[in-house]
């Protein structure tokens, strides 16, 4: 059961990705990465953190991906062409990548016994949880990102702002 | 006794299919009940010919819509144009699932009057309607039409505007209850019937207008219905959407006022607790001991639907500049200065 | 039941997908989506350890996260509108001057 929950929901963010990859249009790619973003959400239901998945598609999926489609609108961004650029990308970009890739695959492998197993209900974090390390032990980090939010806020407004 | 998983499995579909054709049949009848009202209010009559008092109107209705030519206009970005309105109605007719519309009640340890009881069921809700705005801006960017684009354009940025306000003005019931659980939520205010309601006990009366505000901002109704303004972007979003495909914003629509109108009930008007409390004993067998609930649940979810209506028949439309200066400026203020006393308020009682 | 190390090389595809399109991509939104990607693959090994190891912290990492990515999309996609009403373009390769 487990297991059939993992493959589906992991197997849609893998596709998620790769179609974020492969599509030339901007608008494309943001739907591949909603795909990814909620499926995640789902995965994070499966290791037991149920607030993060809410705040996952409520962030994530809703809010900054919500943005992102904004602009794209706004800006009515096309297809986007291929220009000379690209071309050392493609070299350095997919054995980069794929060298990435196998390195942690064969570290994560090996290390596999190691790091045990992930059950349904093995283990659950509930907000009540949650909220009390990050109201009591952290807030004053928690307190000091909701500065850099407002200063975010400020720097966001006074960039995209007509100039006159 | 142990009930395998299969028969979970069946009993929840059967759950899901029940509480959806109930849904789409309620979002039938709103929209007669809407017709109706805002005839009276306009003085006619409204709808009156099919059927007697033209309860059957919605039927005609959904066959028309059905058997309509289905349009596909020739510069759509195709696949998006379909997507849309899918998009648009699913996450209409999901964030249901969450909702309870009764009394705890186990039949074969599968709970009769909700189908999945979420400890975040609050915080489903909210992803959800977030998940929704997508359909209603893709459906104008694919459509290839600028009124099209300019609804989903000013759909999206009011969408998010007034989210922010619907989020933070229900942090005050979630203070007060400690729980995002909906079932919690309800049980802390069914002590007393109605004085320990949320609106009236919980001293969250601001709470409930802001919300009030902000979902009919966020259901793209009247007075805040910019998004698909007739006068000035011919229908918004769904211009160049015709038969099945427009008949599914139009029941994503309504099957979201339904949601709103239940989320609000259960968390400022008690949900599907009796207004009397214990005032009036417990009578009638258990049958009627379970349905007692879900008729006060849908009471005051119809009373919801009607101050919907009533508003959309009086009050006339925002101006684009005044709708954001409203929820910036006046609405997100004051939710955070509720959140405030709130929390000021149970900290001064717990102490 | 399955291995904590499933979790972990999910997270690792993620990234290197995330990489591979921040290098090749060469409109901007899509550049800056393949790096949310990356940070989600991140959050994902986060998530992923905090289970295994029974700590909150974990989740909490990713809280900031999340708090962290909000903030830099903001001023990131404010940053793109300036971009293009100055350039009048999307295309990184075409902003590769300091002065217009």
């Amino acid at each position: 059961m487990y297991l059939v929950l993992f493959l589906i929901f992991g197997g849609l963010c893998v596709a998620g990705a790769l179609n974020l990859l492969l599509q030339h249009h901007p608008i494309n790619s943001a739907l591949s990465l909603i795909v990814v973003m909620t499926s995640l959400a789902v995965l994070y239901l499966l290791l037991g953190a149920e607030f993060l998945a809410a705040a996952q598609v409520i962030v994530y999926s809703g809010a900054i991906m919500v943005l992102f489609t904004f602009v794209i609108m706004l800006l009515n961004a096309g297809v986007e062409e291929r220009t000379h650029g690209s071309k050392a990308a493609y070299i350095v970009g997919f054995p980069g990548a794929a060298a990435l890739l196998g390195i942690l695959v064969y570290i994560f492998l090996k290390q596999k016994d190691h790091l045990g197993g992930a059950k349904l209900g093995g283990y659950l974090v509930t907000t009540h949880d949650l909220s009390s390390v990050l109201f009591r032990d952290l807030l004053l980090p928690f307190e000091v990102t909701s500065v850099l939010i407002l200063v975010a806020i400020l720097g966001a407004v006074a960039l995209a702002r007509k100039e006159h | 006794m142990e009930v395998s998983i299969w028969i979970f499995l069946l009993l929840s579909v059967l759950k899901v299919a029940v509480v959806t054709v109930i849904l789409l049949t309620a979002v039938a009848y709103t929209v007669l009940l809407e017709r109706k009202l805002v005839g009276r209010i306009q003085n006619r009559w409204g709808p009156s010919r099919v059927g007697p008092f033209g309860m059957m109107q919605p039927l005609a209705d959904g066959l028309k819509l059905f058997l309509k030519e289905d349009l596909l206009p020739t510069n759509v970005y195709r696949p998006l144009y379909i997507l849309a309105p899918l998009i648009a109605l699913a996450c209409a007719l999901i964030s249901i699932s969450v909702i309870p519309f009764g009394k705890e009640l186990y039949v074969k340890r599968v709970d009769l009057f909700q189908i999945a009881d979420v400890n975040i069921g609050l915080l489903v809700i909210l992803g959800i309607t977030s998940i929704g705005v997508y359909g209603i801006a893709l459906s104008g960017w694919s459509s290839n039409n600028k009124y099209s684009l300019l609804g989903a354009l000013r759909a999206s940025a009011q969408l998010i505007s007034y989210e922010l306000a619907l989020g933070l003005s229900v942090v005050g019931v979630v203070l007060r209850t400690g729980s995002l659980r909906l079932r919690d939520i309800v049980d802390i205010q069914a002590t007393h019937g109605l004085l320990s309601w949320n609106v009236f006990g919980g001293l969250q009366f601001v709470a409930f207008f802001i919300y009030l505000m902000a979902a009919y901002a966020e259901t793209n109704r009247a007075p805040f219905d910019l998004p698909e303004a007739e006068s000035e972007l011919t229908a918004g979003y769904h211009t160049e959407y015709s038969s099945m495909k427009f008949a599914m914003f139009f029941m994503a629509e309504y099957a979201n006022m339904i949601t709103v109108g239940c989320v609000a009930t259960l968390l400022f008007l008690g949900g599907w607790s009796s207004p009397f409390g214990d005032l009036i004993p417990a009578w009638g067998g258990p049958v009627v001991q379970a349905l007692l609930p879900v008729f006060w649940f849908v009471s005051k979810v119809f009373f919801f639907l009607f101050l919907y209506i009533w508003v959309r028949g009086t009050l006339p439309r925002f101006r684009y500049d005044q709708l954001m200066g409203f929820g910036w400026k006046f609405l997100l203020p004051l939710a955070i200065a509720n959140i405030i006393a709130t929390s000021l308020w149970l900290a001064f009682r717990a102490a | 039941m399955i291995p904590i190390a499933y979790y972990l090389i999910l997270s690792a595809i993620l990234f290197s997908i995330g990489v591979a399109a921040f290098l090749i991509k060469r409109n901007i939104i899509s550049i800056f989506m393949s790096i949310e990607l990356m940070l989600n693959a991140v959050n994902l090994t986060f998530v992923a350890f905090a289970h295994r190891w029974h700590q909150v912290n974990g989740q909490i990492f990713v809280f900031f996260v999340m708090v962290v990515a909000a903030a830099e999309a903001a001023v990131g996609l404010a940053i793109i509108i300036a971009l293009f009403r100055t350039r009048g373009t999307l295309n990184v390769d075409q902003v590769d001057l300091m002065k217009l």
